[in-house]
């Protein structure tokens, strides 16, 4: 049975319109450093006058986080270091519309590409069309070095490049899944103390213990970080998720490589399928403290300081309490307006502070963004260049 | 091949009362779009086990379209005759296995950008279906009570937010003989008003019986979890593994080879809970959330009893899923977290119901002095710190 309440917005616009008059007025309130005059005007001056981004840094996160427990009254104790530290310092986008399919690792696929890619989800294969990494490297003829995913699970591990002719092998980015590593290094018999580590969901495109493909073998990773083995793993016995792990390799990964493209997907938040509301809350005050840590790690770093972009967004959004198709913050599975409507906040080199855009944007638009950041061409994206930050 | 070709002896392979109605109104199914025929064939080939308030729906969801004008129903239908379906699906023995077509035809539309123009058309169905279907009167309203926080001492989470703006929040509940009054009310409202799956009492610990009560257990289900988890368990290690495997794997279970022998209807409702729920086979809070979820939509209940327990530590998946590892340690405090957002939910789902303009709900923080009342005669959004009783508060919302 499917049913509205009365008053709510009926059509997926009001919904969409909805969702972003919240976010914009909670942050003005929440920040308290955004005049009203600059959230009502259209954008008012171009990014371009500000220093060019050299670097950029695109954090995701696979497993949306709702308003209701982030931007809204009810969510706001969980997010306190985007609200503090980060949004004073961004251009954020209140409406940013995945037109794709909502499923995590099609819906990455398609953000890195800028085109909404029709694969099947749990399928082990590339994205269709060509990804940033390829654009980037191939155009401004940048080594293997230069750009890194750093994804959460097996399933991610194509999502370096595409299979586009012209494209594909030989101009992707080195991907690295956090989890596998420290699997392989588990080598005796210690994996019951870290499995809190390895864990993932059985909704997920995770469960696939054979893969091939570009990622990063052991070896590879103790040459690049100057690690040992031991010392990654005594490490890794101080972290409590598997995000965690994630964002100590993306920092070994800047101060080693220092690349210029670095792109992380956290999924941490995806434990929500599970169904444990509490759960999903640690995940996201998790993903909170994680962006932070990312941001100051980027300003503490000489090869990125000054001259980087951040970009942080969730890949779609999670169904709402209010589609009985749904089951609320538990799944994506509606395609419904909050499922599909998330926000993005871009903050570093060449970006304005203190600025919200209400616009709707697109999910495709990340990409063409980034070329006009870093000077290539996205020439197959669907998406458009931002100009508020591009 | 496509609805057009559909003849009775297509129906050969269903259940006998699933039989008879789909011969019965072979001529409607002809006449509807294979955009729309599957969703109606996976709700009848599963006629024989369901509710009564599901046959009444179904029975007169037929009527409906058999009684439009084919004008009409032509027009109702142009929006499902509209989507662009392949070959494959077509092909597919959409008939005799309707729910692996939908999974199918939903990855197609997903994939085809026709998500979006398919759940309009539903819901633009649904709301013509359920405006011109009338339903019987209730012969009480809806009872919801939801017992949540067993087992916690101290709790510093801000319970019943968002329910608090629903109703009234009483802050000073003597918790005195509070659950034994909540079951004596189920027990009381079951034999006042029998109706057969009409009450229900869903538990995320033992079994709560009494006459007239259709009970749900969480641990009494648990040798069946057990045997899931292990079909789960096989399915997860194979390396053709994937959740859509697992999915298919899972809907093709049948409560005989889990040893269920009970009530037929009940045990394939209960089954379906661990099969098509996410988290329910291996998260208590999860389980009597979903279970609460699917008996209000389902079976439309006068009186729903649901009571949280507290739910096992996270663990690894593959951990949660065979029992195995460390010693399992509960996690009274999360839970109640997560039975506070079930309780929401349990009051959302019950308000999707009709009469839900008189419906009664009640939730209560067990052994302790906080609840939320929500009654259309109590003042939304308000509180109430006087000395109260759990049985006076039923008094207050009856």
């Amino acid at each position: 049975m499917l049913r509205r309440f009365r008053g709510e917005p009926s059509t997926a616009r009001e919904v969409a319109h909805a969702i972003s008059r919240n976010r914009r007025e909670f942050l003005r309130e929440a920040t308290g450093a955004v005049a009203a005059g600059t959230l009502l005007r259209p954008y008012p001056l171009s990014a371009l006058s500000l220093p060019r981004a050299r670097k950029a840094v695109v954090v995701t996160f696979g497993g949306g986080a709702r308003d209701d427990e982030t931007f809204a009254p009810d969510g706001q104790a969980n997010i306190p270091h985007m609200l503090a530290e980060l949004a004073p310092r961004s251009t954020f986008f209140t409406q940013v519309i995945n037109r794709g399919i909502l499923g995590h690792y099609v819906a990455t696929a398609s953000l890195a590409t800028g085109v909404y890619e029709t694969f099947n989800n749990f399928a082990k294969v590339s994205p269709d069309h060509p990804t940033v990494f390829e654009y980037f490297r191939k155009d401004l003829k940048r080594p293997s070095t230069d750009a890194w995913v750093i994804a959460p699970s097996n399933g991610f591990n194509r999502i370096g490049e595409s299979g586009y002719r012209g494209y594909g092998p030989g101009f992707g980015a080195g991907v690295i899944l956090p989890k596998r590593l420290l699997a392989a290094a588990l080598t005796n018999g210690g994996e019951g103390n870290f499995n809190h580590l390895l864990r993932d969901n059985y909704e997920s495109s995770s469960f696939s213990p054979v893969v091939g493909g570009n990622d990063v073998e052991l070896k590879t990773l103790s040459d690049i970080f100057q690690l040992s083995v031991a010392d990654f793993v005594a490490h890794a016995k101080s972290l409590a998720s598997p995000d965690e792990l994630s964002v100590y390799i993306a920092r070994q990964l800047m101060h080693r490589l220092a690349p210029s493209l670095l792109w992380i997907t956290l999924h941490d938040i995806d434990v929500a399928h599970s169904g444990a509301f509490s759960l999903y809350l640690d995940g996201i005050r998790r993903s909170d403290r994680l962006c932070a840590e990312l941001w100051r790690t980027i300003q503490a770093e000489p090869e990125y300081a000054g001259k980087t972009t951040m970009f942080i967004l969730p890949d779609f959004g999670r169904d709402s309490d209010a589609s009985s198709g749904g089951n609320g913050f538990q799944h994506h599975r509606t395609g419904d307006a909050t499922s599909r409507t998330t926000w993005m906040m871009a903050l570093g080199a060449g970006v304005r502070e203190n600025t919200i855009v209400d616009r709707p944007i697109e999910s495709t638009d990340l990409v063409p963004t980034l070329g006009a950041l870093l000077g290539f061409s996205a020439s197959l994206a669907q998406g458009k260049p931002l100009p508020e930050v591009a | 091949m496509v609805p057009s070709q559909l003849s009775a002896e297509h129906f050969r392979g269903y259940p006998p009362k699933a039989r008879q109605l789909a011969a019965d109104n072979v001529g409607l199914l002809r006449r509807l779009p294979l955009g729309f025929v599957p969703f109606l064939l996976k709700e009848i080939i599963l006629y024989d086990w369901k509710f009564p308030a599901e046959q009444r729906e179904l029975n007169g969801q037929i009527a409906y379209l058999e009684g439009l004008p084919d004008e009409q129903r032509q027009a109702e239908m142009a929006r499902f005759a509209g989507l662009h379906l392949d070959a494959s699906l077509e092909a597919f023995d959409w008939v005799n296995s309707p729910a692996q077509f939908l999974e199918l035809l939903s990855a197609h539309l997903w994939a085809t950008h026709q998500t979006d123009e398919f759940r309009e058309a539903s819901e633009q169905y649904v709301h013509k279906f359920y405006a011109a279907f009338a339903r019987p009167a209730l012969p009480v309203p809806r009872l919801g009570i939801v017992v949540v926080g067993h087992g916690v001492g101290e709790n510093r989470y801000a319970l019943f937010r968002k329910l608090r703006r629903s109703g009234v929040y009483f802050s000073n509940v003597n918790p005195a003989n509070g659950l034994e009054t909540l079951l004596e009310t189920v027990r009381t409202r079951a034999k006042n008003y029998p109706q057969a799956y009409g009450h229900w009492s869903i538990q995320g610990g033992g079994k709560v019986a009494a006459p007239g009560v259709t009970c749900v257990s969480y641990d009494e289900l648990t040798p069946v979890r057990s045997s899931l988890a292990e079909k789960m368990r096989a399915a997860y290690e194979s390396p053709k593994f994937n959740p859509e495997t697992l999915r298919t794997v899972l809907a093709q279970v049948e409560p005989g080879s889990l040893g269920m022998a009970g009530d037929a209807t009940l045990d394939r409702f209960q089954l379906s809970l661990l099969t098509e729920g996410s988290g329910t086979q291996i998260y208590s809070t999860t389980f009597v959330q979903w279970a609460a979820r699917e008996a209000l939509r389902r079976a439309q209940p006068l009186t729903l009893l649901t009571r949280y327990t507290a739910r096992q530590k996270e663990r690894p998946m593959n951990e949660l899923l065979t029992g195995t590892g460390r010693t399992v340690a509960t996690d009274p405090e999360d839970s109640l977290i997560d039975a506070d957002m079930g309780a929401y939910y349990t009051w959302l789902n019950q308000q999707r119901l009709p009469g839900a303009e008189q419906s009664r709900f009640l939730v209560w923080f067990e052994d302790h002095g906080e609840a939320v009342a929500i009654a259309p005669h109590l003042k939304a959004g308000t509180s109430d710190a006087s000395a109260i009783h759990v049985a006076e508060l039923l008094r207050k919302i009856a």
